[in-house]
């Protein structure tokens, strides 16, 4: 497998003498469809705010070329980096094609910003079609579904050409038949992408991660394949406490969690 | 209850153009000398609000201080009024009388490159620019926002107006700088030249409503509404929102220099107590009122009550503060979108009934 890859070296992530990662290994290749699961307030989160400019954090963390920890989320994004939140932050006021519209500028010369938008760009098209939201482009986004909102999240991923995409609970409150397309949706991204999932639903993991990763209290506990992690004896203590069934819960549905280290993504 | 509906521009456009009817053929063929006076200054008011209509209706940035870049166009345009006043009574080298009765009549250093027109003009487009990028840099790149931008706002253009009245020897203090006799050679006496400013005045009032409307329509425009509602969202889109606010605070800072500026001639007279935290508050009412997202609503909101004020303050004195007032609270309560937002919210409300029934499909056209 060629193209970027992600590689995260010792990563670690304190706040105010409270350690929310600690020492995180973690190498996701491209086209391996990646899960990282873990009981609330395990890190996820705060690892991917770390690799996004929104938490401080030691250690390395490199994409492609680009070492990514200290720069600022913008520029961030401009090594290829993406994310979604865990809840849709999408503009509302703005038609489903603007807010496609406005992810595509990262690739535009700055005086185009002069410029009315005229004709929709051939990547804003795509994107509407990847993500199924063709017939209601022209739709303010806060009329959307909550599913809707989720897919118009990862079309502008889609159109500012994120090669990594870092996805924090992208199917939390979805119906089954949703999560199923967006199941699909990601496996169709992910071939010529590196994608970093955060999930509780394991059922939604079972079905589409190619690799997982379990973090708990801020240290990764195992990583490789879902069986090989099911027939793991310290994920399952983690989860399940010492009555052992040989499978890893599909509780831990909440779709947020109330994590004491909650990252500081929503400071005003 | 959008902020940015942009539906068709037909509306918008015959609103445009009655507003430039009215104001380049009615006004000066209705009006009296005084009117037209007061309309011309109420069009240098405009030019602040549809400045504001920028900053803070699409821009989401509540600047309650625009009097400082009002002042600072308005005290360049006046500084240089007076050299020339000056100059065409007592010769080269003359200065302003009142630094004969306040100070011991030698000109300032800083008054200086006002005796230039060149620089003057250039000093009203560029000093406000310039005092708005330092203090959006300084603001917004460290994520100041809200109440806290506003309070800021409003702090720094008391300090002007309190810097402007402590010294005196150079700026006239509380009473400012007037008496100006002639602009850039214009007999400020004769009819003929008052009209002409006012036509200057509200030409640039629609030049500038122009400028926003290709603003608004522009990429720039969608970016601008993006960051006023998700500012961190932006962020990861690979902009730096605070680079978009600085850009369109400087243009908001531009134009109320520019609206300063051209109401020195116009009244007559610039002093500490039109630039304060007083008229700062007064911008944001009219904008308010007239719908601060919109494009006409800013500009048509600031005349309007500047007109109603000075119609209705003279009859019932006290009662229009009060009015005033709870015009203010009711708009905010009620019409969030000002006035503005009436023709959309009645359109809507007798249009509910048919695309209630065929909702199911989605329509092109409802909000674009």
């Amino acid at each position: 497998m060629s193209g970027d890859y992600l590689e995260v070296r010792d990563l670690r992530v304190e706040f105010d003498g409270f350690v929310a990662v600690d020492g995180v290994d973690l190498t996701v290749l491209q086209g391996d469809l990646r899960f990282l699961i873990g009981p609330n307030g395990a890190g996820k989160t705060t690892l991917v705010d770390a690799l996004t400019g929104l938490a401080p954090a030691s250690g390395t963390a490199t994409f492609g070329a680009h070492q990514l920890l200290g720069l600022p989320a913008h520029r961030v994004v401009r090594a290829g980096v993406g994310r979604t939140f865990q809840t849709a932050t999408v503009f509302e006021e703005l038609s489903v094609l603007q807010n496609l519209d406005i992810a595509a500028g990262l690739h535009r010369p700055r005086r185009s910003l002069l410029r009315a938008r005229r004709s929709t760009p051939e990547v804003v098209t795509e994107a509407l079609e990847t993500i199924g939201l063709t017939a209601l482009a022209d739709r303010p986004a806060g009329v959307l579904a909550h599913g809707q909102k989720q897919w118009l999240e990862i079309g502008m991923l889609l159109v500012q050409d994120a090669r990594l995409m870092l996805l924090d609970e992208p199917v939390a409150g979805m119906s089954h038949e949703e999560r199923d397309q967006t199941g699909e949706l990601l496996r169709r991204i992910g071939r010529d992408r590196t994608v970093v999932v955060i999930e509780h639903d394991m059922d939604f993991v079972r079905s589409y991660a190619d690799s997982v990763t379990v973090l708990h209290g801020g240290r990764v506990l195992a990583d490789g394949t879902m069986a090989q992690i099911q027939a793991d004896p310290e994920v399952q203590r983690v989860y399940l406490g010492d009555t052992v069934t040989g499978d890893v819960p599909t509780a831990q549905a909440g779709p947020r969690h109330a994590a004491p280290q909650a990252a500081p993504q929503e400071e005003h | 209850m959008s902020l940015t509906t942009r539906g068709r521009s037909w509306p918008l456009l015959a609103g445009y153009l009655a507003l430039a009817v009215g104001l380049l053929a009615l006004a000066p063929a209705l009006l009296g000398e005084f009117q037209l006076n007061l309309l011309g200054r109420l069009c240098c008011y405009a030019l602040v609000a549809v400045g504001i209509g920028l900053a803070w209706g699409r821009g989401g940035m509540l600047t309650m201080g625009q009097g400082l870049f009002f002042g600072l166009g308005a005290y360049a345009m006046a500084m240089h009024l007076k050299l020339a006043d000056a100059e065409r009574t007592g010769g080269p080298g003359a200065v302003p009388d009142f630094m004969m009765l306040y100070g011991d009549g030698s000109l300032p250093a800083w008054w200086e490159p006002f005796r230039s027109p060149v620089v003057t003009v250039l000093a009203i487009v560029l000093v406000p620019a310039a005092v708005a990028l330092l203090l959006g840099l300084a603001v917004f790149k460290r994520r100041v926002k809200g109440a806290y931008f506003a309070i800021l706002s409003q702090a720094l253009v008391l300090a002007f107006s309190l810097l402007l009245i402590g010294n005196i020897e150079g700026t006239g203090g509380t009473n400012g700088l007037n008496g100006f006799r002639a602009f850039f050679g214009y007999d400020l006496y004769d009819p003929a030249n008052q009209l002409m400013l006012y036509l200057i005045a509200a030409g640039t009032l629609l030049a500038a409503i122009a400028l926003m409307a290709w603003l608004y329509r522009s990429r720039f425009g969608e970016l601008l509404v993006a960051v006023r509602d998700g500012e961190e969202r932006v962020r990861f889109l690979g902009y730096d929102p605070a680079t978009v606010k600085v850009v369109a605070f400087v243009v908001s800072a531009v134009l109320a220099g520019i609206g300063g500026a051209l109401f020195v001639p116009i009244a007559g007279i610039i002093s500490p107590s039109a630039v304060g935290v007083v008229p700062s508050i007064a911008f944001i009412i009219g904008v308010a009122l007239g719908g601060r997202a919109t494009l006409l609503g800013p500009a048509v909101g600031a005349i309007a009550v500047g007109w109603a004020e000075n119609s209705l303050s003279s009859a019932f004195p006290s009662a229009w503060t009060y009015l005033q007032g709870a015009l203010f609270v009711l708009v905010i309560a009620l019409l969030p979108g000002g006035l503005g937002q009436l023709p959309g919210l009645l359109g809507r409300w007798r249009r509910t009934p048919e695309t209630a029934a065929r909702s199911v499909e989605p329509t092109k056209e409802v909000v674009a």
